[in-house]
């Protein structure tokens, strides 16, 4: 981050929107998540080409085409190892990974435990609508019991996953909620995401206006994570993530610790060209 | 009796007992001496225990294959002579211990050792049994010990008391040889013909040292027999070079994270074999697609499923050609040796690098755990390409043309943190921007420009990859790929010894396959032979798609490479029949 005020580039939320139009519903949520995204990157000073925007495939994973930064538009649930791997090469570029609840936690739920555990220095945009919008209002795995569906016409008899709880327990260093109808809320999560050092995991409320619209939902359950909540107490953490009917928003967890991508980094003091025949005259 | 120079050895015994490690040091040893080798070893499935064998052919001329037979036999215990006693050549020689193996008979020449005994009661060091029957077959075929001192010495050298007693019984097992045993065979090494020291390395260890000369610095990779001592070489050596080597959590993982690390820059590999490419498959369409170059190694074992995973099959042929939904730019690039995997592992990168697509680099398990002495490369004449980069020009321009219509198909690809250079690689249909709203018309423009790339491939290819070995006016040609390369060309010698005129054809990049220099072979000859180790014969199959050609199959899937002399029955068999 620059270091003094005559340093800093600024540029409007505006130029972070690519010339592309979203193609989504009007009313979706994820237009409140890619409006807090534009502001937050715009708030934190960072400049376009340093930004890289990784998602998977779904309604929510268009994301990255409607911002002017570099981006990835990866496979469905493939987001967070093609994320890894920029993060790694480049540990200086800020790296956001989006993906809706069937990508990160059906398709893609063999990766989010992995990244999380990594501690990698990714900030993850993860929009749950409970259902499948792209591929048009199938149940997801967060989708409630008895969540009745073209897929699931007596009900979803599975329990729905807890996507926070998930990456509580996996290891994130960084875990928040958000919802798209509180923007102001949500730009803060997103900055402070950003800002986090090591695997910052944003649970956020973004519903499907179109197949699944649960606003008037949320809007009764909503409550932002009380002042005396300390956000470095695991179990704590756990339990606004268990809690039955209220829907925390704010920081739930944050505890920071060395990051895979530096660590990896300095295995090794000393850096140097590869010598071909150095390394070849160990097999003499 | 006229002496013979040249050794196929064989070394047979329970897992854990100093079979492998009793054949790797007289390898070494020879390889040290100036001789050249080749050996192949198989691991049992099991992780402790079981029979584990190890096979070296050395002599003082070039050797390309594990060769015809066995002529020794080292033979540590009874399963290992009863399992291996039919591989031994007609004047072959059984070496044993009598107190665990009693010959059936009808061996030319046997040379009976107590090695437990000498072990255990002489030296009183059980574990020194593998260097005993070092000691016995350098004493018996004329390697000198001192090489296989230093080689000891740099082994132990940090345990002095460990080196004392196993040199020791070295020189133990060498006295007995030399002073107790009558020579009787024609089998001894001599004078190897010139001195130069040999780089004795395994497939997967050329490798590794080809993609790091290529500039490779990012690896991920996913646990799986026999490419793991890729991941295993990687990750002590990219951290040295400023790169990063990742245990992934799966083969999607891996390739997912090689792509975004070649987004990002880097030059990067994964390594797997048949089962892990088959995870990969979804991930190869969206580097063909978003045009990011990667390098996947197969190193195939045997399927289908998970088959016979410690055994050799070249079956994922045709995996590697189709895999995939779609038609999408890719190469496909087979090694022929241990020294090929360096060389062809550099290509596979420069092709990655040059038309922006992921290339497959089949190897197999026996180029993967086999070693070869190879001569030192010439590292100054070897090329290493990168990727076009977009100009100060290219970056002006109010959105960057990161998909831009060209001759070659080849666009310019800019790295994150470039200004100017912004765009989304994305694997829906885009046009030259990258952007996605109009996917007919892209559609219409875009598959002309990726398959341009791989036209440019393919004559890349032709340039390179194609040279006839043996009779200008040859009448048999061979037709191979892969690791077959040593044995077929061992066999059209000697067909060729034998008056035949034979040639033999080896294609190295096999997708986009240069079919016209192949159809000219195909013309310049009367039969064609193909020889691969699978069942289907994959490679014929595709040739038949890609040139005139009606070839005659030899086929082998019994988990283990061609011996020359199973090519050289076919060559025969249609000389006979012409
Ligand atoms: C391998 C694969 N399987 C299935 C699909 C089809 N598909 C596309 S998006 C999607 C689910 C979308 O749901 P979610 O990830 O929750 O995102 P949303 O559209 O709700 O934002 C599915 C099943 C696909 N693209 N790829
Ligand atoms: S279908 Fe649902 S999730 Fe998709 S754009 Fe429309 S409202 Fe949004």
């Amino acid at each position: 981050m620059p270091e003094t005020m005559a340093q800093l580039i600024t540029l409007a939320p505006k130029d972070f929107r690519s010339e592309v139009k979203p193609t989504w519903c009007p009313g979706c949520g994820d237009f409140g998540v890619l409006s807090a995204t534009y502001k937050a990157l715009a708030d934190l000073h960072l400049k376009r080409e340093e930004v890289v925007v990784v998602s998977g495939i779904g309604c929510s994973s268009r994301f990255p085409y409607f911002l002017s930064t570099y981006g990835m538009h990866t496979l469905h649930g493939r987001a967070l190892p093609v994320a890894t791997g920029i993060k790694l090469t480049r540990p200086d570029l800020t790296v956001l990974a989006a993906g809706g609840d069937g990508d990160l936690f059906s398709i893609g739920a063999g990766h989010t435990p992995h990244a999380a555990a990594r501690n990698i220095d990714i900030c993850v945009l993860n929009m749950d609508n409970q259902t499948y919008g792209l591929t048009k209002a199938q149940a997801s795995p967060t989708s409630l019991l008895g969540h009745k569906s073209k897929s699931t016409p007596y009900g979803v008899i599975a329990q729905p996953m807890n996507p926070v709880l998930l990456a509580l327990a996996a290891g994130a260093s960084f875990v928040a909620r958000g919802y798209s109808a509180r923007p102001k809320l949500l730009t803060d999560m997103i900055k402070a995401g950003i800002t986090h050092k090591g695997f910052a995991f944003i649970h956020t409320q973004s519903p499907c206006v179109e197949f699944h619209n649960t606003f008037e939902y949320y809007d009764q359950r909503v409550e932002e994570v009380p002042a005396d909540h300390n956000p470095r107490d695991l179990e704590a953490a756990m339990r606004l993530a268990l809690h039955p009917d209220k829907f925390y928003v704010g920081i739930i967890y944050q505890n920071e610790r060395p990051t895979f991508e530096i660590t990896a980094h300095e295995f090794e003091q000393e850096v140097r060209p590869f010598d071909g025949a150095a390394y070849l005259s160990q097999f003499a | 009796m006229t002496t013979r120079s040249e050794i196929i050895m064989r070394l047979g015994g329970e897992g854990g007992e100093g079979v492998i490690s009793a054949g790797d040091f007289f390898a070494q040893g020879s390889a040290r001496t100036g001789y050249h080798l080749f050996t192949f070893r198989t691991y049992p499935a099991e992780i402790k225990g079981g029979h584990a064998w190890y096979q070296v052919r050395v002599g003082p001329n070039p050797v390309r294959s594990m060769g015809d037979g066995v002529d020794v036999l080292v033979a540590f215990n009874a399963e290992a002579y009863f399992n291996h006693k039919d591989t031994l050549n007609p004047d072959g020689v059984l070496i044993y211990d009598p107190d665990t193996v009693t010959p059936a008979g009808g061996h030319k020449t046997v040379y009976p050792i107590p090695f437990n005994k000498i072990a255990k009661d002489e030296l009183n060091f059980f574990r020194g049994k593998n260097m005993v029957v070092t000691g016995a077959i350098a004493g018996l075929f004329g390697l000198e010990p001192s090489s296989l001192e230093g080689l000891i010495k740099q082994r132990f050298h940090r345990r002095p008391e460990l080196l004392e007693q196993n040199l020791r019984a070295l020189y133990n097992g060498y006295d007995f040889a030399r002073k107790k045993l009558e020579k009787q065979d024609p089998f001894y090494l001599g004078e190897p013909a010139t001195r130069v020291a040999r780089l004795v390395l395994s497939g997967n260890d050329a490798i590794v040292a080809g993609a790091l000369f290529a500039g490779c610095r990012y690896y991920a990779g996913y646990p799986i027999t026999p490419a793991s001592e890729i991941l295993e070489g990687m990750a002590k050596e990219l951290p040295k070079l400023g790169g990063v080597s990742l245990q992934a959590e799966d083969e999607i993982a891996s390739i997912g994270s090689v792509i975004g690390a070649s987004f990002a820059g880097a030059k990067a590999m994964t390594a797997t074999s048949g089962p892990g490419l088959a995870l990969m498959t979804e991930f190869l369409g969206y580097a063909g697609m978003s045009e990011t170059p990667c390098v996947i190694v197969d190193a195939q074992r045997s399927g289908p499923s998970t088959g016979m995973p410690t055994k050799l099959e070249q079956g994922d042929l045709n995996h590697s050609l189709y895999a995939g939904h779609g038609d999408f730019p890719r190469a496909v690039i087979a090694p022929g040796s241990v020294g090929d995997c360096f060389f062809q592992i550099i290509n596979a990168f420069n092709m990655a690098e040059r038309y922006q697509l992921p290339v497959i680099f089949l190897s197999d398990q026996s180029l993967s755990h086999r070693t070869e002495a190879v001569t030192m490369p010439d590292l100054g004449k070897i090329k290493v390409t990168d990727r076009l980069q977009p100009s100060a020009a290219d970056l002006k321009n109010s959105h960057f043309q990161r998909y831009r219509l060209t001759a070659s198909g080849i666009s310019p690809m800019s790295v994150p943190g470039t200004p100017g250079g912004m765009y989304v690689a994305p694997g829906l249909e885009h046009d030259e921007l990258g952007h996605v709203d109009n996917p007919l018309e892209s559609h219409l423009k875009m598959m002309p420009k990726r398959q341009a790339k791989v036209e440019a491939c393919r004559q890349e290819a032709s340039r390179d990859c194609c040279a006839r070995y043996g009779d200008p006016d040859a009448k048999i040609g061979l037709i191979g790929w892969g690791s077959t390369e040593g044995a077929i060309q061992e066999a059209v010698d000697r067909a060729r010894a034998a008056g035949h005129k034979v040639a033999a054809l080896h294609p190295k990049v096999v997708y986009p396959l240069p079919f016209e220099e192949i159809q000219r072979f195909v013309d310049s000859v009367s039969h064609v032979i193909v020889p691969e180790v699978n069942f289907s014969g994959q490679f014929a199959r595709y040739l038949r798609t890609e040139v005139d050609v009606h070839p005659i199959r030899v086929n082998k899937y019994a988990g283990l490479p061609f011996m020359p002399r199973e090519i050289y029955r076919k060559i025969e068999e249609v000389a006979n029949h012409a």
